[in-house]
């Protein structure tokens, strides 16, 4: 079995509109690792969850995949290209093999289903054989994994139930046909921390226990330290930095990411370290010449606005892209 | 500050909602309990809370958008009953910015409209050429410029952090003496967020503007409020209210307790609890609440005391609304 579960291949993904094209993500390569969890942080626009729209090949309109393939190294050992798939073989990739929770859980339930219509409607879209009382008890197992109190919930209707409560369905949802890899997009957003913390623990958990690899998009970089195996940090359609996230945040290597992690409050810690980062977020039609963080880096140099970095593998799987750490003539620090 | 007057002061506030019930028997929500609150000129105070837990309505109270269904509110020592009072002109004083830049700002007109009628509104003597030397002044403060750019723009042409500068712009244009802030950095990407707190604080201590921020996040609240105060809501009460470092550092309150655990921090070495000191993760309902405490079903010091009516109490840091206080501190030892 490879390591990797999902293998991001120089990936681009476009929007073409009218009178221009944007170009969401450039170029990425990224490994997903089995078993892990990998994060991949981000400002709004960064093209975080286009790149991982790819893997379900769920680009919202007009986005297409210009460049580069999306490889599932499945658990069974089969290899698939996500490209390439039929359109039926991609309604069971997708759930089977791959599921997403969604941002906003509240209005990613049917709020004129129950929760247990919704969940006998999948089992039975996907062709899962099973009896009536078999069925009531998948869900009622999955629905206690997730710590709700299974027998009221499942006959609810979404408005019935707290977004605390909605997001963990949604994530019972997620593991309804063991898949081998979630989708977390923004799993917490609109939840207060107590709330957070337990969906959290919850998903640690099913991490561990039951082997699934996640993929967690976030802007909060404080969830990732506590959470995420790791770290895969996205600027303006291209990652920048990677690499595991003990390391990263041990070295912060990247300007940006070192930008992103001195500019969180923390509760602990001296409060005048904390500052900005300058300038503001690249606008996606008109990046910088060069590397795209080039007018905000404070450590920028001439070549940084001429010529966009090469990525830098190092020995662990980890990369960066900057020109502070290629080397060659007058780049030594 | 022994002897001063406070700028605001809240005494015994209650809320009462009345929820549409069945013909027979409406029902009532008690939204805010018995809150008093001092606010002192040039004083940051954050409040911080789950969703749910009354902290926006109080906001909306302190900046008289709510009559409070009981309770008396003084404005520098005067009374004075809600912004639709025709006596009360102080109101022009206490300012509000929402939470949502969008919705707060009229997407017809644009920001030099938005900026321009709340100014002349105020001094209507002011020629066109008074009102204007006044906005470009705006715009310095808020870093805006050149201010041309921005005024002639709706408001869907801006970007969230600039809709709230604007936004800040418009509050601090009648040189009110408190502002209400709620939320105001939640939509806003990690790298401006610091930077519209930074303009909030430079506000506060050039032009001595008291604040009241409203959050869910204790690290921006302790940024923030650095040198100021906290003050933590549970079910529309305050549960303890003291120096923000003090309250993190050395939390008294079994809620204050979770929630400061609860917080993640961005350094992925920094060991936190696995489990909160919670009962449940449930937050209460404010429908059935009970007399007493109103944290009890999740406290795990919770005795039969806590089915009385609550005092405050001291601790050596904080004001604490909770009955065996002393028991909760020791079991520390």
């Amino acid at each position: 079995m490879k390591e990797n579960i999902v293998e991001f291949k120089n990936i681009s993904i476009d929007y073409p509109m009218k009178k221009y094209t944007l170009r969401a993500v450039n170029n990425v390569s990224l490994n997903v690792k089995r078993g892990k969890i990998t994060a991949l942080v981000g400002e709004s626009g960064s093209g975080k969850t286009t790149l991982s729209s790819s893997l379900i090949r769920c680009i919202s309109e007009p986005g297409i995949i210009a460049e580069g393939e999306v490889i599932f190294n499945s658990n069974d050992g089969s290899l698939i290209n996500v490209e390439k798939l039929k359109e039926k073989e991609l309604r069971s990739f997708r759930w089977e093999k791959v599921s997403m929770v969604f941002q906003a859980a509240q209005s990613a339930l049917n709020p004129v289903l129950t929760v247990r219509q919704q969940f006998y409607e999948t089992l039975d879209e996907h062709g899962i054989k099973l009896t009536k009382e078999e069925k009531e008890a998948k869900c009622l197992k999955i629905l206690d994994f997730v710590k709700l109190d299974s027998k009221r919930v499942i006959d609810c209707y979404p408005h019935e139930l707290s977004g605390g409560m909605k997001q963990r369905v949604m994530i019972a949802f997620s593991l309804l046909l063991d898949p081998e890899v979630i989708i977390l997009d923004e799993p917490t957003t609109a939840l207060d921390v107590i709330t957070q913390h337990y969906i959290f623990n919850l998903l640690k958990e099913i991490n561990k226990t039951m082997n699934i690899s996640m993929l967690l998009m976030t802007h909060d970089i404080s969830v990732v330290a506590s959470f995420a195996d790791y770290i895969a940090v996205m600027y303006g359609g291209r990652v920048m930095e990677y690499g595991s996230v003990e390391e990263v945040f041990k070295n912060k290597l990247h300007p940006y990411t070192k930008g992103l992690i001195n500019a969180t409050p923390s509760i602990i810690g001296n409060i005048d370290d904390v500052r900005p980062i300058d300038g503001r977020p690249p606008n996606m039609l008109d990046l910088p010449k060069g590397c795209v963080f080039s007018d905000r880096c404070p450590f920028a140099k001439d070549i940084c606005k001429e010529k966009e970095p090469e990525t830098l593998y190092k020995e662990d799987g980890s990369f960066i892209k900057c020109h502070l750490f290629l080397g060659g003539e007058d780049n030594g620090k | 500050m022994e002897n001063k007057t406070p700028l605001l002061s809240l005494k015994n506030i209650n809320m009462v909602f009345k929820k549409p019930g069945s013909l027979l028997k409406d029902q009532y929500i008690h939204v805010l309990r018995d809150i008093s609150l001092d606010i002192y000129a040039g004083e940051i105070i954050a409040l911080v809370g789950e969703s749910g837990c009354g902290k926006t309505t109080l906001g909306k109270i302190i900046t008289g958008l709510y009559k409070p269904t009981s309770g008396e509110i003084y404005f520098e020592g005067n009374k004075v009953s809600g912004i639709f009072d025709k006596k009360v002109t102080s109101f022009n004083e206490i300012q509000f910015i929402q939470q949502d830049s969008y919705a707060a700002l009229n997407p017809v007109r644009t920001i030099y409209q938005s900026l321009y009628a709340p100014i002349k509104n105020k001094h209507k003597k002011w020629s066109k050429k008074e009102v204007d030397a006044k906005i470009e002044e705006l715009m310095q403060i808020i870093g805006l410029y050149p201010s041309e750019q921005y005024l002639s723009k709706y408001p869907h042409q801006l970007s969230g952090g600039q809709r709230q500068r604007i936004l800040m712009a418009r509050a601090i244009s009648l040189e009110p003496k408190l502002i209400v802030a709620d939320e105001p950095v939640s939509m806003i990407d990690v790298s401006l967020r610091l930077s519209i707190l930074n303009l909030m604080k430079e506000l506060n201590e050039k032009l001595k503007m008291s604040f009241v921020y409203i959050s869910h996040d204790l690290s921006t609240s302790r940024y923030f409020a650095a040198n100021g105060k906290v003050a933590v809501m549970y079910l529309g009460e305050i549960v303890e209210l003291g120096q923000i470092a003090d309250v993190i550092s050395h939390p008294s309150h079994p809620y204050t307790r979770a929630l400061v655990q609860a917080v993640p921090v961005p350094d992925p070495t920094y060991k936190g609890a696995d489990e909160l000191p919670l009962k449940s993760m449930q937050l209460g309902s404010l429908e059935d609440r009970t007399e007493g405490c109103s944290f009890k079903e999740r406290c795990l010091y919770c005795t039969s005391e806590c089915n009385k009516k609550q005092t405050y109490q001291s601790s050596k840091t904080a004001q604490v609304l909770c009955c065996n206080l002393s028991t909760v501190l020791d079991k520390d030892k």
